[in-house]
């Protein structure tokens, strides 16, 4: 019996040794988000049995999706960026601002997103790139910049009236068939915010370019070792700045998802979203070493943080602390399983 | 340029701070040969090639190229590949994380796109042409070392190359390998590809090459054609000497017999580590000089760090002197007076920021605790009588060590064991890569320190070296000793048919 | 590749200084010291006067700047050594400081938020909030050393709990001490003029130079950050030495928690020490320490530290709010690692290399 047993779990162990690290990381990611959701909707019942649980939590955390596919692109390439939490607020303030007290409209409020994360991105990849500045420090700084700026812009936090705005932010996009009876019996249609569809074509376009592209499988290429980088051709120095440069574009993006969600400019926007991002992207399978990771993952990663804080509050832990509580939690557990899943390989 | 030469290096220099690593090279190679580039370690091969490939820019001179008017311009390996350079290094350079099919075609083409379906054919056909078994989709690290390595040639060799340099490529690869490796070369060199071979296998280079240079301290040597330079003279153009000066300090040990009822300084019994060795005894007497030899990968260096707990020991015991001591970590052995010289001196000897002085006295102060350091006056007088006393060449003990010459700093990390002051000292490879004067010194004061009752264990991949120092050597294939000589039966040849194994 | 220039012998004296390690934090302060001389001299006054408590204290930007140099003093201790020993920062001294302060007042309150007494005597609270603190940094050591994860990223965890940690443990109750004995530690000992902060900040100083003196903390530190398996080799534990930094940096926390709870008597969760981890990096940063870790001159670190609270106390006068002030620190941070880049070192020095040529020829 015992015998039997230890092959069993042998030749699972075999099987799991034999998924690439990505596969592997991307494999616990999904099976855990999946346990999550449906342990949710068993033991809390509620909110979780309706299929707009699953939507809102879309919903909240576009920007979030956003923002950290771009935290991927460049944890793969063996980098980090922390500032797109900062250039988040500073893209809705700055918005919020040109929108409300310049009058402004609302398609050059899109370029003037892209253009700070484009800004903030070239910036950062070139020192980091060309100049061979630890990425942390440089985006460190870039994170402070953007923090500071944005009081510079607007010291209060207020919401925007515009009115072509206000249209574009309400736009839902209805999903048929899914909708459920709110209390007053009424039929609710469920619906996703314009952000997540954005989020989505962000996804879906970031997973073909790293999947696909010769210029994707670079980004992998460098992250995974500079130096046999350099010596197959790559451009290693082109390839890091790019991967800053799409990271900041993202942060552009996602702080635009982040406005139309909220809707206002506030200096403490996004506090702490690029270590939700961090978070989302490490859970979801990315190594911090470079080299590992998947889209998909960083998708699952960024909901399954999202259930975890929903089950928090859920279960009654309102206090804001459990939040950040949680979220470290979380960040530590996946750290520790990484690190560990990593120093068995390299022992096998 | 004469029609039949694909590459010529004119006049290189290139130096490093504190190194003039290539002084004044002329290198030619002719379309459809395979051409040796010989020289001990730091001979300036290795700088040669990085030069030609663009990873490090030259000082001075010029790099002609067969179809290019005038010297041509690379900065980068892209710009090496662009003119028809290819490399395979020595220690892998693709990327495990890719497929074997990516590492095939990435960074060869600009563009955005790929049609990978093609490539998998591409490269699917590739393998199977040159007979390496792995397939397009495989992820690379998923592969053996040697399939890598092959894997590589294939990339190099797809890319239609008019020179391919192969920096060491056989050294991870068996037997058999070898010979595919050498048939694939034969192949290109009929196609009229020219290829530089670096290795320091001497039988290979009489197999395979039509010519040879050889470089020496960052100069060259001179160009050989095979048949005008036979295998002593190459070693003795390598090493800079003639063979007689080489023999000038032979035999001054004495042969090794074991004393009766003599109790041994160190004795290891079913001693094994995690870094896949299987278990061995071992011992050594007091003023005994004795060696582990065999192959680069035989073992012999784990063995060595397993008596000294460098690796996690996972069984065994060992006795000092007849008392059974515990050694599982570093301390444990340099508290039971052994002291160990590790193999790699860049990354486990030196402490490059840090001064001789402190690095010379590093050993000892752990030693001596935590709480109990030397006074600056005191490490100045240590740091100066053993830069005195092994004549090391130093601006001042303050010098970080890392500005110092591969010898010297050698020198400093044996000043920092000489300096605890050990019964038993290990040396693993203390002479690779430094100069002959200084490893005639070290040959020499190892030597002297067991004549003066130190028990002394020398490793090092030149066997002459070692008949000359040592009187015993445990012999070790397949990561196993597999045999121990003393004597009589301390040569050459006898050696070398013990290393290779005694069915052959 | 050795990276290291070669010294020449004909190098002359303005080269040697320039290349000395004090010389970027003396520049530094010499500009800031001109540029304020020049904007309004009165920046130095210096002048005796009575506090609330009608005690003699001296004021002015100086004593300012010494006073609330002390904390980032303090911290930039513990940030060297972990700098040193890890080749990474520790990013989250702000939210462990708030931890600390948090202890603090939880056990001097005993329960109440408000209380008329001390729950324990000072110094009780003070070493409980040590031990807190030091298992915090035990805690990012372990990440460090034993799990291997880059030190950043290992605080990252820490830094994210942090603030949220100490707000559950005084229930997100904001305590009041109304003992003035607390606010000694902040403020001013009756009769001294001069800030308590500064004699912890000049205690805590004296103190590692003894132990660098008198242990070989600095060597193994040192040793470790420079080459870890060759430290191994000689037989120090690299993974203890490592956590042992950290340890250092929480006792380091614990002290700039009494003296931040001392200066207010009370505390904010979220604005307690803020953004403090950016100015303790950029202390050792500014010291000419290599932030990848290894040599390190602990003066350097500590003058930096001044030199950024010079900085700091400057922007004040000029009326910069506190919160667009990371936005200068920034620019600072990045003009710093731009000029002290190898890349960029190396490109000025081919640079003056040609303009030499050219004056040759």
């Amino acid at each position: 019996m015992s015998n039997n047993k230890t092959k069993a779990s042998g030749s699972f162990l075999d099987k799991m040794n034999n998924l690439t690290d990505t596969n592997l990381l991307l494999t616990i990611t999904i099976i855990i988000f999946f346990l999550m959701y449906i342990g949710a909707m068993i033991f809390q019942g509620g909110g979780f049995l309706k299929p707009q649980q699953f939507f809102n939590l879309l919903n909240t955390n576009a920007a979030l999706i956003v923002l950290a596919c771009g935290l991927s692109l460049v944890m793969i390439t063996g980098g980090i960026d922390i500032s797109v939490g900062g250039v988040t607020a500073l893209v809705s303030m700055c918005c919020a601002v040109y929108l409300d007290q310049m009058g402004g409209n609302v398609f050059v409020s899109i370029l003037i997103a892209l253009a700070i994360g484009l800004a903030f991105g070239a910036f950062q990849g070139f020192l980091v790139a060309y100049l061979d500045i630890q990425p942390f420090i440089v985006t460190l700084a870039g994170m402070f910049f953007a923090r500071g700026m944005t009081t510079i812009v607007n010291t209060k936090p207020f919401n925007v009236a515009n009115e072509a705005f206000t249209k574009l932010k309400m736009a839902r996009v209805i999903i048929p068939g899914l909708g459920s009876a709110n209390r007053k019996g009424d039929y609710i249609d469920a619906y996703v915010e314009i952000g997540v569809v954005v989020a989505l074509i962000v996804v879906v376009i970031m997973f073909c370019l790293l999947r696909w592209t010769k210029l994707g499988r670079s980004f992998y290429a460098v992250g995974g070792n500079r130096q046999s980088a350099l010596m197959l051709g790559i451009n290693v120095k082109r390839t890091r700045f790019l991967s800053h440069l799409i990271c900041g574009l993202l942060a552009g993006i996602g702080g635009y998802v982040y406005f139309l969600h909220v809707g206002s400019g506030s200096p403490s926007h996004a506090t702490g979203a690029e270590m939700d991002a961090i978070a989302s992207s490490i859970i979801g399978g990315t190594m911090l070493t470079g080299g590992v990771g998947n889209i998909a993952g960083t998708l699952f990663g960024v909901m399954s943080l999202g259930t975890i804080l929903q089950i928090v509050s859920a279960a009654g832990l309102g206090e804001a602390w459990w939040v950040g509580i949680t979220r470290a939690a979380m960040l530590c557990l996946f750290l520790v399983v990484q690190s560990v899943v990593m120093a068995r390989k390299k022992k096998a | 340029m004469k029609d039949n030469i694909v590459l010529q290096m004119k006049n290189i220099h290139k130096s490093f701070p504190g190194v003039r690593a290539l002084q004044g090279v002329d290198f030619t190679l002719r379309k459809g040969e395979v051409h040796a580039l010989m020289g001990e370690n730091g001979a300036g091969k290795s700088t040669l090639i990085k030069v030609l490939t663009g990873v490090y820019s030259k000082d001075e001179g010029d790099i002609l190229l067969d179809g290019h008017q005038g010297p041509v311009a690379i900065h980068s390996p892209q710009d090496a590949q662009k003119v028809g350079i290819s490399t395979v290094y020595q220690e892998i350079t693709l990327c495990p994380n890719l497929s074997v099919a990516e590492n095939m075609f990435i960074g060869r083409t600009s563009g955005m796109g790929q049609n990978w379906k093609k490539v998998n054919a591409d490269t699917d056909k590739i393998l199977r042409s040159l007979d390496i078994p792995a397939t397009a989709t495989q992820q690379l690290e998923t592969c053996s070392l040697a399939v890598q390595q092959m894997i590589a040639i294939a990339r190099a060799v797809d890319m239609d190359c008019k020179v391919l340099i192969l920096d060491e490529p056989t050294s991870s690869l068996d037997e058999q390998e070898v010979e595919k490796l050498f048939k694939l070369m034969r192949d290109l060199r009929s196609r009229g590809v020219g290829i530089v071979f670096v290795t320091h296998f001497l039988d290979q280079v009489y197999e395979i090459c039509d010519r040879i240079t050889v470089m020496r301290d960052g100069q060259l040597v001179g160009e050989f054609e095979i048949k005008d330079l036979p295998r002593v003279k190459l070693v003795s153009k390598m090493l800079g000497k003639e063979l007689d000066d080489m023999s000038d300090i032979k035999g001054e040990q004495k042969s090794y017999e074991r004393k009766a009822g003599a109790v041994p300084v160190l004795e290891a019994q079913g001693r094994v580590s995690d870094a896949g060795i299987k278990p061995f005894d071992f011992h050594i007497d007091k003023g005994e000089v004795n060696g582990f030899t065999g192959l680069l990968g035989s073992g012999r260096s784990e063995c060595v760090r397993a008596i000294f707990g460098a690796d996690r020991v996972t069984g065994g015991t060992i006795k000092m002197n007849g008392k059974p001591v515990k050694i599982n970590k570093a301390l444990d052995a340099m508290k039971n007076g052994i002291a160990y010289l590790p193999e790699d001196r860049k990354g486990d000897g030196i402490v490059g920021d840090l001064s001789v002085r402190e690095n010379i006295i590093l050993a000892q102060q752990v030693l001596r605790g935590f709480f109990k350091p030397f006074s600056k006056a005191k490490q100045y007088e240590i740091a100066d009588e053993y830069i005195k006393l092994l004549s090391i060449k130093t601006a001042s003990a303050d010098t970080p060590i890392k500005s110092l010459s591969g010898g010297n700093q050698q020198k400093v990390i044996l000043a920092r064991w000489l300096f605890t002051h050990p019964e038993y000292l290990i040396l693993d490879e203390p002479t690779r890569g430094i100069d002959v004067g200084t490893k005639v010194d070290i040959q020499k004061l190892v030597l002297k320190l067991a004549s003066e009752g130190m028990s002394v264990t020398f490793i090092s991949s030149e066997l002459d070296e070692m008949l000359r120092t040592c009187s015993r050597l445990v012999v070790m294939r397949d990561r196993k000793v597999v045999g121990e000589l003393s004597g009589e039966d301390l040569n050459q040849s006898k050696v070398m048919s013990t290393i290779a194994g005694g069915d052959k | 590749m050795q990276k290291n220039e070669v010294k020449k012998s004909n190098e002359n004296i303005l080269m040697r200084m320039v290349r000395h390690q004090m010389f970027i934090p003396l520049l530094a302060l010499g500009l800031l010291a001109v540029f304020n001389l020049i904007a309004d001299p009165g920046f130095f006054k210096i002048s005796l006067g009575e506090n609330s408590a009608g005690n003699p204290v001296l004021s002015g930007y100086l004593i300012t700047i010494l006073d609330s140099g002390s904390e980032l003093a303090i911290l930039a201790i513990g940030m060297t050594l972990v700098t040193a020993a890890s080749g990474g920062q520790d990013i989250s001294v702000g939210a462990a400081v708030a931890i600390a302060g948090s202890v603090l007042l939880r056990i001097l309150c005993g329960g109440n938020s408000r209380p008329e007494e001390l729950a324990a005597p000072i110094i009780v609270a003070f070493l409980a909030s040590c031990v807190v603190a030091m298992l915090f940094g035990a805690f990012n050591g372990v990440l460090v050393a034993y799990f291997k994860i880059q030190p950043m990223i290992a605080t990252l965890i820490l830094y994210t709990a942090g603030r949220s940690i100490a707000a559950w443990i005084n229930n997100n109750e904001l305590p009041v001490i109304t003992d003035p004995a607390l606010s000694y530690f902040g403020g001013f000992i009756p009769g001294v003029p001069i800030p308590t902060p500064f004699f912890i900040a000049v205690i805590c100083v004296v103190i590692i130079f003894l132990v660098l003196k008198f242990t070989n903390l600095g060597l193994y530190t040192q040793a470790v950050g420079i080459n870890e398996s060759s430290s191994k080799l000689n037989g120090l534990n690299p993974q203890l030495i490592k956590i042992i930094s950290f340890v250092v940096l929480g006792l380091c926390v614990a002290v700039v928690g009494l003296i931040k709870v001392g200066r207010i008597s009370t505390i904010n969760y979220s604005v307690i020490a803020k953004d403090i981890e950016m100015d303790a990096i950029l202390a050792v940063a500014l010291g000419g320490n290599a932030l990848s870790g290894g040599k390190f001159n602990m003066a350097a670190s500590v003058f930096g530290a001044y030199v950024i609270q010079f900085l700091t106390t400057t922007l004040y006068k000029f009326k910069v709010s506190a919160d667009a002030l990371p936005a200068y620190k920034a620019v600072v941070v990045i003009v710093l690692v731009v000029i002290s880049a190898p890349t960029v070192k190396e490109w000025f020095g081919n640079m003056t290399k040609k303009l030499k040529v050219k004056e040759v020829a």
